[in-house]
């Protein structure tokens, strides 16, 4: 039990996959202008990257290593990446065409999104168990998620402030981030995972 | 050799065909009939039926809209349309597409009824049956319900519809929006020597 | 008895609002004299809206004399309220006349000159009105045009005839007068108090109150004292509370009496509660008891630039500079008259506006006394103005939305709840015009409502159009299929009477092709109708959401010769 907090605090606050590793940056500056629009990029993300972690941790023990194929990893996680991605888009399409339509492009780039794959080769590289890497790509996703929402709402406000005209725009997101993952420094050593 | 290479290729073949078929069987349980986008589109549209945005009403605009047509071709809906649609389907707002008409100043038809024959040509181009009348009857313009779509000036034979700007007076008026102030000299358009809007 | 005293002995207890500011109350500015009568003006000119709601309707003419408390305008439908000669004289115009508005804009007027009779017309007093009926005193208060005294007009016979009236338990006397500079009520209750606790009474009666409160702040000693005496012996309880701005605004004082609060949107009758300004209930008594309308108003004249400064009993309708010329008024160079206190008031676009029933106070300040602000500079984000909103709103917030145009944002954060007291801008060390942003977007706001609803009702009408050229179309393909069937049975007919044999096949042949065209016909009036139906189906659907007032039907004949 104590093992599933300690993954849980490592993969959102510690080892945060956006702020410290790094990863997913592509929709965290992307989708992060309105919150409605973040809260349902967090939810489209943590449901593909739950899933793909289970089916990656599924075709890896009960496929790929009965028959010795470890070396085909990537291909298949990204098979699988893209099977879930797919799926979750006829999802959103299906209840909420809004959301279908804000997200837009960013939502089939959930498949290149570095962290969903990231999960997956980690979880083969920590040799995580079953329940170990669903809780792995859960905790991760939630990282993300909460990192993405308190980002569009610092955002939202930036919008109306009085920012000088050179740093309009992403000029200035960027340097939020840069100055959030300094904060997200301070949870170093909190947790050794 | 040749056996590890077609295990692999099998084994990935294999996982794709049962994805192949996963997604299939998802593919027909959440299919999406209709666009509902396009309601939300049309609700923020004016409603004037003008036809200035090249479609034959404001429904067949909001339409093309959902297939990804440009947001700034409206000109009675102006910058506030623009902003709107921009905002709900979270794309940039460009400034009004110029080729399709300006922004101008709400007006309201009226009828220059000395002049008027009766004709109802003018009856038949309204697209929201705002003038009221019959052949060889007197015509004249329900002015509430006036969108100031232009469309009747032209069918008129005697050229007797003119387009009145609309004054609500006292009713219509509210506060103005204090000056914006200028912290930054350089953000200032008369500090790089242009013309004070 | 002293104040202190007063306070000892008031059971009920007092409790606080959230913020409010103490600017310098310059109360005793005015507050020393008595309240002086000004004489006729030379003309009166009465704007057919005093009030919030719809403007009064015209009951007289051009030419017309009239006598002093004559209704000159009768309240059009509910959400109105009526108008009354101030003076007996002669309407010598009614037409577009500068009103005392922020926008300097005109508005209809009746203009009257006196003829210096003062002569009254018939009252129907009322000396037991303790019998009357409630609707009865409804109905006095509604003829009599009485609307809210405080500033803000709103028609009085409306308040006092809630439609929970079962739920009314307590009434509220707003003696407050929080706004700097204004002291009209509190001369009111020192001079004529014993008016306002009659009126009081009539309105427990109409009400059904169980309990009323008076609310007054403790800069008006004598105000207090004066009261006391009325009171001795009556059920009224009289509250005196700190003196903080803005603790007369209603919700306000209702919080400091009660610690009820009137939920967002709401009024305070939702939550059993009525409250009145001063002279409103004064009014209220003078109509019931004497049958005297509303013809004027007690108004302070102050501020630096008015030598002989205090109260006066105006008539409505009196224009402002020849107030101002009785008391001896020098203009500055720059002159700035505000109708209204420091805080709410506007400016005055022109000095030749009359009073009307809401003017509590006309003041002219010297530019020392109350500079202009200094240009606005950047929000600093000290959070000044969340700590002294008195309706616990965040005003930097709504200022960066109000900035950004963000009008959905701003209704989220309860725009509309704000009550525009201007103690934000006061405190705001950048100097930033907060109540102004606010303003201005409530405006938007509303404007963009209304062309919302244009735009829908606009879509209704246009679909409604479609329809109907559908169903004209559907019967006209109708009509032909009937003009075939029926030819093609004449021709049928016609040959059966030639000769069968040979004309049979020509027959035939003509009847397949009549046939066909029939055939084709039917379908397209088949699909027509279904068009029909399928565009009734959305139409009904759609006009079950929404429901336009008025449906056009263009098949309907108009009015022949009318133009």
């Amino acid at each position: 039990m104590s093992d599933f907090a300690l993954i849980l605090v490592s993969t959102i606050l510690v080892n945060n996959f956006v702020l410290v590793q790094f990863l997913g940056l592509c929709p965290f500056m992307g989708v992060s202008n309105k919150l409605e629009t973040a809260m349902g990029m967090g939810l489209a993300t943590t449901f593909v990257l739950t899933l793909s972690s289970l089916c990656s941790y599924l075709a890896f023990n009960y496929l790929l290593q009965p028959l010795g194929l470890e070396y085909l990893q990537t291909i298949t996680f990204i098979l699988v990446i893209a099977f879930v991605v797919q799926f979750t888009e006829m999802v959103v399409r299906k209840t909420s065409p809004v959301l279908y339509r804000v997200l837009g492009i960013f939502l089939p780039l959930i498949t290149t999104n570095c962290a969903v794959l990231g999960v997956a080769l980690l979880n083969i590289k920590k040799q995580n168990g079953f329940m170990e890497s669903i809780l792995y790509g859960f905790g991760a996703a939630v990282g993300f998620s909460m990192v993405l929402i308190l980002f569009s709402a610092m955002r939202e406000r930036i919008a109306v402030a009085d920012v000088p005209t050179p740093f309009k725009g992403s000029a200035i997101g960027m340097i939020t981030a840069g100055l959030m993952s300094l904060a997200f420094m301070g949870f170093t050593g909190l947790v050794n995972i | 050799m040749l056996s590890i290479v077609l295990t692999a290729v099998v084994a990935l073949l294999g996982l794709a065909l049962v994805f192949g078929i996963l997604l299939g069987f998802a593919a027909v349980r959440f299919k999406v009939e209709g666009n509902p986008i396009v309601d939300q589109i049309d609700s923020l549209l004016p409603q004037t039926q003008c036809g200035q945005c090249g479609h034959p009403g404001c429904r067949p605009y909001a339409e093309g809209i959902a297939a990804g047509e440009a947001i700034n071709k409206c000109p009675p809906g102006g910058e506030v349309t623009i902003q709107a649609l921009a905002d709900l389907l979270d794309v940039e707002a460009p400034s009004l597409d110029a080729e399709h008409g300006e922004e101008k100043p709400k007006t309201v038809a009226v009828i220059r009824e000395d002049e008027c024959i009766g004709c109802t040509k003018c009856i038949q181009a309204c697209p929201i049956d705002a003038i009221l009348g019959s052949a060889k009857h007197m015509h004249t313009v329900i002015a509430s319900e006036c969108t100031g779509c232009d469309l009747c000036v032209e069918p008129c034979p005697v050229d007797c519809i003119d387009m009145v700007p609309v004054d609500k007076g006292l009713a219509a008026w509210h506060w103005e929006a204090p000056k914006p102030l200028n912290i930054i000299a350089t953000d200032s358009a008369s500090y790089h020597g242009a013309d004070a809007v | 008895m002293t104040p202190n005293d007063i306070i000892a002995t008031c059971s009920v207890d007092i409790f606080d609002f959230h913020g409010g500011i103490h600017p310098e109350e310059h109360k005793t500015d005015s507050n020393q004299q008595p309240i002086r009568v000004l004489g006729l003006p030379p003309k009166l000119i009465l704007p057919l809206k005093q009030h919030i709601g719809t403007a009064s309707k015209l009951h007289v003419e051009v030419g017309q004399t009239v006598l002093k408390g004559q209704k000159i305008a009768e309240a059009d439908g509910p959400f109105s309220v009526a108008l009354h000669a101030p003076t007996s004289g002669e309407i010598i115009a009614i037409d577009d006349q500068l009103i005392a508005h922020p926008s300097g804009q005109t508005d209809h007027c009746i203009s009257l000159i006196p003829d210096g009779e003062d002569t009254w017309c018939e009252l129907h007093p009322c000396e037991n009105y303790h019998q009357l009926s409630a609707s009865a005193i409804q109905h006095k208060v509604s003829d009599a045009g009485i609307a809210g005294m405080g500033g803000a007009g709103f028609p009085t016979a409306i308040k006092i005839a809630p439609p929970n009236l079962s739920n009314i338990d307590t009434l509220i006397l707003n003696a407050a007068e929080c706004e700097p500079y204004i002291t009209s009520d509190d001369r009111l209750l020192q001079e004529r108090a014993s008016d306002v606790v009659a009126g009081l009474e009539i309105l427990m009666q109409v009400l059904g109150a169980s309990r009323c409160l008076i609310g007054i702040e403790d800069n008006k000693p004598e105000a207090i004292l004066s009261l006391e005496k009325v009171l001795d012996g009556k059920t009224i309880q009289l509250c005196v509370i700190p003196t903080k701005y803005p603790s007369g605004g209603e919700k306000q004082l209702i919080k400091i009496l009660t610690n009820k609060e009137v939920p967002s949107g709401r009024i305070p009758a939702d939550i059993g509660i009525v409250c009145q300004n001063v002279a409103t209930v004064a009014a209220i008594y003078r109509a019931v008891r004497f049958g005297e309308p509303l013809i004027s108003r007690i108004t302070t004249l102050t501020g630096e630039q008015i030598p002989k400064r205090g109260n006066v009993e105006v008539l409505i309708g009196t224009p402002i500079d020849w107030m101002l010329e009785q008391v001896n008024y020098q203009p500055a160079k720059i002159e700035r008259l505000i109708m209204g206190g420091p805080m709410m008031g506007f400016t005055l676009p022109h000095s030749s506006v009359t009073v009307v029933k809401t003017t509590n106070c006309i003041l002219a300040p010297s530019p020392k006394e109350l500079p202009l602000a200094p240009p606005a500079q950047a929000c600093i984000r000290c959070g000044l103005c969340a700590e002294v909103c008195p309706a616990e709103l965040l005003p930097q917030q709504l200022y960066w939305f109000s900035r950004a145009e963000e009008y959905e944002k701003a209704e989220h954060h309860n725009l509309f709840d704000c009550i525009e007291c201007g103690a934000c801008s006061y405190v705001c060390p950048s100097s930033i015009p907060l109540v102004q942003y606010y303003r201005h977007s409530k405006g938007e706001i509303k404007q963009q409502r209304e062309n919302q609803l244009k735009s829908d009702q606009a879509r209704e009408r246009f679909k409604a159009r479609q329809q109907r050229l559908d169903r004209e179309q559907a019967e006209k393909a109708a009509k032909r299929l009937e003009r075939i069937e029926a030819a093609a049975k004449a021709k049928a007919d016609k040959l059966a009477q030639t000769d069968n044999k040979t004309n049979l096949d020509e027959g035939s042949a003509s009847t397949t092709v009549i046939q066909e065209n029939t055939d084709s016909v039917k379908s397209e009036h088949k699909l027509a109708k279904e068009n029909v139906n399928i565009a009734e189906l959305i139409l009904s659907w759609e006009k079950a959401q929404i429901k336009p007032d008025v449906m056009f039907d263009s098949s309907d004949e108009t009015d022949g010769g009318k133009s």
